[in-house]
């Protein structure tokens, strides 16, 4: 047995250079496929249109806090413009077959499908992203919503919600930063194929995809004012929940601005979906596949920079094998390579704003201040954007702010359990619940943790996986409603 | 050696000085075996695709092309092979690409033991090593005295490096002893020549049976665990691949010994050989990252890496004519 | 020659499975529908309601961990108790409602049917709002409806029996505690359906009936952060009570029609959330 590599004088003796640590050449994604103007306008019955009050903004690259371009900021005036458009458009569309609405979904997942390296810099200069992410997990999803909705178009009466299902009417549809794209295909799709008409309100920081959207939907012909998009600020997504001329409301953000918006619907009654913030356990049990498991907690905190609201951002680890976890772990997050989101060998890209990156690095703050072990990744970060290394905690209690607050970030809380009552307690310990792990090989075991979570989705043997026809939201404090699959119909169904 | 028969009794004597667990029975070594964690088939698929999409650019690529053909153990397992055959394949394996002499040589010449003598004599003066298959390969359907004989024709024959097979009935049925027993004697006759284990990954069924086929044979003194024969249906595979490295990585990590993994079987584009140095690298390490302990056991494959290899320095797409043919 | 004098009862909160005076100590005249005198009630309080919430959040793990099976058995068991006490009820509720005698028991009688129909479907909801999910990788994927928790409900101002095994009996199905904020003006039929339900092996605190001024009560229901969801069929001032409930997330049902083919599911779906469970397939 050799003693150590090139023992008993195996190596050839033309003896070859290492590729060494892991020490990829550049291989960045050409941003040359894409082209962005300087400004845009509003989406609103079929044209791009200047606001009124001709206010703009610019969007940044994230990764080098240079501006992207200007986006319009839309008033009262524009989003009841917006709203108005909805109106007049209902009738037409909620009357059409069903068949054809799904040919526009049909041809909308077709067209992205064939712009999808586009798309995927598009959304990585103006998330900060890895291209690697937005490649393969968010436009794919993204097509593969409005291709699983079109479906849908025509066999409403088999959804389970009665015979003769209608739609609610005009949708109001506020998305977050995370998954620009994705998020606006999750609340359209459905939307569309129930025959409702739709005002879509991207994420300030995040407009440049559903700008995009926008013109594909153009390309599909899409009848005007089916969809309409208005960008802006809290102060235009205000003015749409407020808008009297909606139907429904679905907000995908922060648990903070869904009360508000279920406070000020409350005595409209308004059907709402909302889907909040989380605090995601991933539970590591002593007979857990460990390999797969270290990848999973990978994914389930590092997966777009952790800005992911079903994060797994606890990690509960059986005592027994709490020390080899850790082990592996650290090895594995010294393995991450963060950087140029546009880079194709990239894990992990820039935090998406500078208010962002300022709100996870005043709770690592408290984390440490509040006694917490930190380790952060020693990796090189760029000098330009906005950045934050993978950071793990240990000797967290779960008192700690980090154990109970979202951080929405690459940072890990590591506590321990010894029974699986205990790994289930302290799982549900939090006024969250929208998504857990499970790791185990013993399967009855694993049902036994997923039906006491209190969560809407449990992953078992796996983490942050997402699929159209999957059911996805929370509960508790993490909002109602569902979206994805049938159940992600009934937002959208007057039943 | 185990030293008595029957399940539960065997002792093995490892050497003094090794931090190898002291396997004393089939008991324990089973114990030791089902102490492994599980695999999930799904994780372990889902992480190597995710490595199949690390893109090797520029200088990381020529290094990584050079480096892969330093790992060639240029093979040929046919019973149409002949001495003449074997004498052009050792003038490929010192000097590649005839065109280039900055090209390196590859690892090794591989062939059946009845050819170790030519290969020896062709190869003689290079850096180019030796390796034969024995042990009846592929199927390993024969007496333990019938493989040991085999492994000393090779030996006496000049064979730098022994590949044998594994008897996976044997290892399917749980006769476990029996398995770590013949691959302790097949060491013990390799003496000083390196001794790689061919697990036939695509005949053991799962990843947890791929695992503990890697411990059994780095604990029965493996120098390399191998994937594959190339005589069955399906050979190395990256899942496989990843699982036996995080073997050699974890045994590395609890022994201090260092095992290589050979990689063998269905490999024959280039494109594929670099994935399996980024499974290896993000893996096991770079520390793997040399022909001491990886390995592509191959014979196409040479040709697509010569060509990507020329691709390279010329910056454009080879003519298929540039590589000789053997 | 006097006439018997009738003894009258007090009808006290159910809370925690025992029947008790408001913790307050009041009490509150409770008329019929002629504006006679029927029975003083308890006048429950906002610590009333603490303990009700909290003796609901007990009793719902008992009653999820139940199969399915049993609670529609259950259920079923207090439809056979409120069909023997057919007759009482139908007395009370002619009473509260003014209804005849044959209008009252044909109303108790829809109420009776319509809970042995909600028996039934304790086993079927997670077939009918859960199933697989056919998702495009190497998973099992299924979601199964789970119960969002403890449900307050303000049970239907005028209905008094019927319409509150509606609101009643649907969050049960689905595996929810409840807390009934009475009708306030017709609470009767509710308090002796909670002491029915007290004695029909439901866990003790699975139904809690409060009875009061509701003015005072369901904005400390629904301002309650453990309550998890909210029917405000019978609240005169939903608006206020659905604001107080969006501070913690709150579901909330603002009135709908009963889960019925006819008025569909809703009611079933209301106070339920999906958890969808996804597990890696492979060998």
């Amino acid at each position: 047995m050799s003693s150590e590599p090139g023992g008993q004088g195996l190596a050839s003796t033309g003896r070859v250079s290492r590729l060494g640590d892991l020490d990829y050449a550049p291989a960045p994604e050409s941003a040359a496929i894409v082209s962005i103007a300087d400004a845009y306008g509003l989406y609103i019955d079929g044209h791009f249109t200047d606001p009124e009050r001709h206010e703009s903004f610019a969007t940044l690259n994230p990764a080098t806090a240079a501006p992207l371009a200007r986006v319009a900021r839309a008033s009262a005036a524009d989003v009841d413009a917006a709203v108005q458009a909805a109106r007049r458009a209902l009738p037409a569309w909620s009357a059409l077959p069903g068949a054809e609405r799904a040919k526009y979904l049909f041809r909308i997942s077709r067209i992205i499908q064939e712009r999808q390296r586009e798309l995927a810099v598009l959304e990585t200069l103006d998330n900060g992203k890895p291209i690697r992410e937005t490649r393969d997990v968010d436009i794919p999803l993204a097509a593969g919503h409005f291709f699983y909705y079109a479906g849908w178009a025509d066999k409403l009466a088999f959804a389970g919600f009665g015979p003769d299902p209608r739609p609610r009417g005009v949708a109001g549809q506020i998305i977050p930063w995370n998954f620009p794209l994705l998020m606006a295909a999750w609340k359209l799709a459905p939307a569309l194929a129930a025959g409702n008409t739709c005002v879509l309100k991207p994420a300030e920081t995040t407009p440049l995809s559903a700008l995009a959207l926008a013109d594909i939907l153009e390309q599909a012909e899409l009848p005007a004012g089916v969809v309409n998009i208005v960008t802006g600020d809290g102060a235009t997504g205000a003015d749409l929940v407020d808008h009297p001329g909606i139907d429904k409301l679905a907000f995908t953000g922060s648990t903070e601005v869904g009360r508000q918006i279920q406070r000020r619907l409350a005595a409209r009654g308004l059907p709402l979906t909302l889907e909040l913030g989380g605090k995601g356990a991933n539970i590591v049990f002593d007979d857990a596949p460990l390999d797969e498991a270290i990848e999973g907690i990978i994914d389930g905190i590092f997966f777009n920079q952790g800005h992911v609201c079903c994060a797994g951002s606890r990690l509960l680890v059986h005592e027994g094998v709490a020390d080899e976890v850790l082990r592996r772990l650290r090895r594995r997050v010294d393995q991450l390579r963060v950087g140029d989101p546009l880079d194709k060998n990239t894990d992990v890209g820039a935090i998406n704003s500078a208010a962002q990156l300022a709100r996870i690095g005043e709770l690592v703050a408290a984390g440490e201040a509040e006694g917490a072990t930190r380790y952060t990744s020693a990796c090189p970060l760029p000098a330009a954007g906005y950045w934050f290394a993978p950071t793990v905690f240990t000797d967290v209690a779960p008192a700690h702010r980090i154990a109970r607050e979202e951080i929405f970030g690459p940072v890990l809380a590591v506590m321990t359990f010894r029974t699986p009552e205990e790994a289930v307690a302290k799982a549900n310990d939090t006024t969250y619940g929208l998504a857990c792990g499970v790791w185990s090989e013993k399967g009855s075991r694993t049902l036994w943790v997923a039906q006491r979570l209190r969560a809407g989705v449990v992953w078992a043997n796996a983490y942050n996986r997402f699929d159209p026809a999957s059911p996805f939201g929370g509960v508790r404090e993490s909002g109602f409603g569902r979206e994805g699959g049938r159940h992600g119909l009934e937002a959208y169904l007057d039943v | 050696m185990i030293a008595a028969s029957g399940p539960g009794t065997a002792v093995v004597e490892i050497p003094s000085g090794s931090r190898v667990p002291q396997v004393a029975s089939e008991a324990q070594l089973r114990t030791v075996l089902a102490g492994l964690s599980g695999v999930d088939a799904v994780g372990v698929a889902a992480r190597a695709a995710k490595l199949a999409t690390r893109s090797l650019k520029r200088e990381t690529k020529r290094r990584a092309l050079d480096l892969a053909i330093a790992m060639v153990d240029l093979t040929t397992l046919e019973g149409a092979d002949t001495p003449g055959h074997v004498a052009a394949l050792c003038a490929k394996a010192r000097r590649p690409d005839a065109e280039d002499p900055t090209c390196p040589p590859v690892a090794a010449l591989c062939v059946y033991p009845d050819l170790v003598a030519t290969a020896r004599a062709h190869l003689a003066g290079s850096a180019v090593r030796v390796a034969s298959v024995a042990t009846a390969f592929p199927a390993g359907r024969a007496s333990l005295p019938v493989k040991l004989a085999d492994v000393a024709e090779a030996r006496a024959a000049g064979a730098d490096e022994i590949d044998m097979v594994i008897d996976r009935g044997a290892f399917l049925s749980g006769r476990l002893g029996q398995v770590f027993e013949e691959i302790v004697a097949v060491k013990e006759a390799c003496g000083p020549a390196a001794l790689k284990v061919i697990l036939e990954t695509g005949e053991l069924g799962t990843y947890d049976n791929v695992r503990r086929a890697s411990w059994l044979a780095m604990l029965a003194g493996a120098d390399f665990i191998k994937t594959s024969t190339g005589k069955v249906a399906v050979s190395a595979t990256p899942p496989v691949a990843l699982v036996m490295l995080e073997a050699v990585r974890d045994f590395a990590e609890s022994t201090g010994q260092v095992v290589g993994v050979k990689l063998a079987g269905g490999i024959r584009s280039a494109k594929e050989a670099l994935r399996y140095l980024v499974l290896a690298s993000e893996t096991a390490g770079s520390t793997w990252l040399e022909p001491g302990t990886l390995r592509f056991g191959a014979s196409s494959l040479l040709t697509d890496l010569l060509l990507q290899r020329r691709s390279q320095r010329t910056g454009a797409y080879a003519r298929r004519e540039h590589v000789s043919v053997e | 020659m006097s006439e018997r004098l009738d003894v009258r009862k007090t009808y006290k909160l159910v809370i925690g499975g025992a029947f008790v005076r408001s913790e307050s100590g009041r009490a509150y005249a409770v008329a019929g529908a002629d504006g006679t005198f029927l029975a003083n009630a308890a006048r429950a309080s906002r610590k009333d309601v603490r303990d009700a919430v909290r003796a609901a959040q007990g009793a719902q793990p008992a009653w999820v961990a139940h199969s399915a099976l049993l609670r529609g058995q259950v259920l079923y068991r207090l439809a056979e108790m409120a069909e023997a006490r057919a007759a009482e009820l139908g007395d009370h509720v002619a009473q509260a409602e003014g209804l005849d005698e044959a209008a009252a028991r044909a109303s108790v009688a829809r109420g009776v049917d319509r809970l042995v129909w909600y028996a039934g479907w304790a086993d079927k909801v997670g077939q009918v709002l859960g199933g697989a999910n056919d998702v495009a990788g190497p998973y099992f994927n299924f979601s199964v409806p789970v119960p969002v928790g403890v449900v307050g409900v303000i049970a239907p101002a005028d209905s008094s029996f019927e319409g509150l095994i509606d609101a009643l009996v649907a969050p049960l199905v689905t595996g929810n505690a409840v807390v009934v904020l009475a009708s306030q003006r017709r609470p009767v039929p509710a308090v002796l359906l909670g002491e029915m339900s007290a004695t029909a092996d439901l866990p003790a605190g699975l139904v809690n009936v409060l009875t009061g001024h509701l003015d005072e009560l369901g904005p400390v229901l629904a301002a309650h952060e453990a309550v998890d969801g909210l029917d405000l069929t019978g609240a005169s001032d939903p608006a206020a009570l659905a604001a107080l409930a969006a501070d913690s997330l709150t579901r909330v049902l603002h009135a709908g029609p009963p889960a019925t083919p006819e008025g569909g599911l809703r009611r079933l779906r209301a106070f339920v959330d999906t958890t969808t469970v996804w597990h890696t397939v492979g060998a």
